[in-house]
């Protein structure tokens, strides 16, 4: 598939610190999170002006649900705008907090693992052909995926019996299974659900369960622009390899330990490749077909930086310390412990880790060096802010963004959720968008210029709908 | 569009030099052996590599001391209490 739909769904992770006697809880806390977000919506799930869905997940954990995207540079920038409109809720709610005579320090961070082992998600969708056998396409995309932490992983500062440890990623301990219904327990590489939101005939959704977030821009754009020209790859029947690990379950745990990418997996067939050896023969089969095949530019330059990355991990992984999440962060704590005299089990460290993925930019330290120079930059603060209140304009987020927008001035009483819009007193007019493609039915813009022309209270608008 | 693939398309060369180098002591052993002790042998490009391995220190102080500034303070506490439930 040429084109295709991206999304993300990230879990962030929540705490209040008191700073007198007086606490909140958790689930207290995050409601006021909620309260600047004027809906007519349920409350703790509402969908935004720019086509994204926000809402309070499983164990109290706000999620950001991109709008659908067309491409992997639209997808991340509106991922990092998810992080910018938390951001500001963040601001709102400390202050609002505050004011209830409950001082202290609402802290939101984007990685995936507390200190006692909890894990939360951060969820990749690709739309896929519904031809493509599914179970041929997760067997090919496993070993893709279990590798791929050498390059996409957030880094984690790690505490076992024998000391502490720096692993490449903050996800993969948490896994155990191959391919999974379930996203809570039994983890897998690769979840099962298969909601398209769109034509089942045509569609299905690939549901990636693996992956760290990630803070830095470049090592969210090659994660996704990696893993949709594998995609297409399979899609064509382009991979003729057989890469199948014969324990992958036990291999994503090894890779993630062995920060020197290096170490041997076994595979089915009893060869034996390092998760750089491996990626490097994905990633020579995706140079040549990105020769043969029509692929986008924005895929052209993903295999190209794809190729950079590899060559570094191979030689000097040092020198991604601007690019690559897990490499950043061990050298910003490097250079901390060397600065201060100090060792890998002092607290500080583990601090650091944590703050390195605080989205308040004022405490964050990827944004700490971020404002200095000190990280690669793929997009503009512009880019990301118009992605605040702007919808991807080649998809169906454009005609959910619209519509709310107009819902909202007009105070009109709706409901949504991907492919529906629900409206009037008794939300009983209906519009059904199954084509994510879709950036204009006629049953919307009907129904978009009824509101402009009529300028309705909501009161006659259902009646008026139903009738024309 | 086009112009965010140009931009990108060469890695390593639009990329800034490592901060991280000063604190490493990669640059400074550079800046001293290429700068050498006596002044009049110094060469042209032995100064600036000097210069610029000060001020990639000088950066690196500053980018150390803010840190130190943002750094939660109570960190061994702050670090045992984030306990989050299971998430997807």
């Amino acid at each position: 598939m040429q084109k295709r739909i991206y999304g993300v769904e990230t879990e962030y992770g929540i705490i209040f610190t008191p700073e007198g006697r007086k606490t909140l809880p958790v689930e207290k806390a995050i409601r006021f999170l909620f309260e600047k977000l004027i809906t007519t919506e349920h409350f703790l799930n509402v969908f935004l002006e720019n086509g994204a869905r926000f809402y309070q997940d499983t164990g109290c954990h706000p999620e950001y649900a991109t709008p659908e995207c067309a491409s992997p540079k639209q997808l991340i920038i509106h991922d990092k705008a998810g992080e910018r409109i938390l951001e500001d809720l963040q601001l709102y709610a400390e202050a609002k907090i505050r004011e209830e005579g409950i001082p202290g320090k609402l802290s939101i961070f984007k990685n995936n693992t507390d200190f006692v082992g909890n894990s939360y998600g951060c969820h990749e969708n690709y739309l896929v052909d519904r031809d493509v056998d599914f179970y041929y396409l997760a067997e090919q995309l496993i070993p893709f995926l279990v590798t791929r932490q050498i390059y996409t992983g957030a880094g984690k500062v790690f505490q076992t019996q024998d000391g502490v440890h720096y692993c490449v990623s903050q996800r993969a301990q948490h896994i155990y299974q191959k391919i999974s219904g379930t996203t809570t327990n039994d983890r897998s590489i690769i979840n099962t659900r298969d909601e398209p939101h769109a034509d089942r005939e045509k569609y299905r959704r690939l549901h990636v369960i693996v992956g760290d977030s990630n803070m830095s821009e470049y090592t969210n754009f090659i994660k996704v622009g990696t893993c949709s020209v594998v995609l297409q790859m399979i899609e064509d029947n382009y991979i003729n390899k057989d890469f199948t690990l014969r324990n992958p379950v036990k291999a994503i745990k090894d890779i993630t330990y062995d920060v020197t990418c290096k170490r041997k997996l076994r595979l089915d067939s009893g060869r034996e490749y390092s998760p750089i050896e491996m990626q490097r023969e994905y990633c020579e089969m995706a140079q040549k077909y990105i020769e043969q095949y029509p692929v986008s530019d924005e895929h052209k330059l993903a295999v190209k930086m794809w190729q950079y990355v590899l060559d570094c991990l191979d030689t000097d992984p040092n020198k991604l310390d601007r690019k690559i999440d897990w490499i950043i962060k061990r050298r910003l704590i490097e250079s901390y412990i060397d600065r201060h005299g100090t060792s890998w089990s002092d607290p500080k460290v583990f601090m650091m880790d944590l703050q390195y993925h605080d989205i308040q930019r004022d405490r964050g330290l990827y944004y700490l060096l971020e404002r200095n120079g000190a990280v690669d930059r793929l997009f503009t603060d512009e880019e990301v802010d118009q992605a605040k209140t702007e919808p991807p304009q080649d998809t169906r987020a454009r005609m959910r963004g619209e519509f709310i927008k107009l819902a909202r001035e007009h105070s009109i009483q709706y409901d949504l959720d991907w492919s529906n819009i629900r409206l009037g007193n008794l939300l009983n007019v209906r519009v059904i968008c199954n084509n994510p493609f879709e950036t204009n039915t006629e049953k919307v813009a009907e129904l978009v210029r009824t509101i402009q022309k009529t300028n309705l209270r909501k009161t006659s608008l259902s009646k008026l709908v139903i009738q024309s | 569009m086009a112009r965010f693939i140009n931009q990108h398309s060469r890695n390593d060369s639009n990329s800034s030099a490592s901060i991280w180098m000063a604190a490493s002591g990669e640059q400074k052993k550079k800046s001293k052996g290429d700068g050498g002790d006596s002044s009049e042998t110094e060469s042209e490009g032995g100064q600036k590599m000097a210069k610029k391995g000060e001020e990639l220190k000088e950066d690196m102080d500053s980018l150390m001391e803010e840190i130190d500034s943002v750094l939660e303070e109570n960190a061994e506490e702050f670090v045992k209490n984030y306990v989050q439930r299971g998430g997807q």
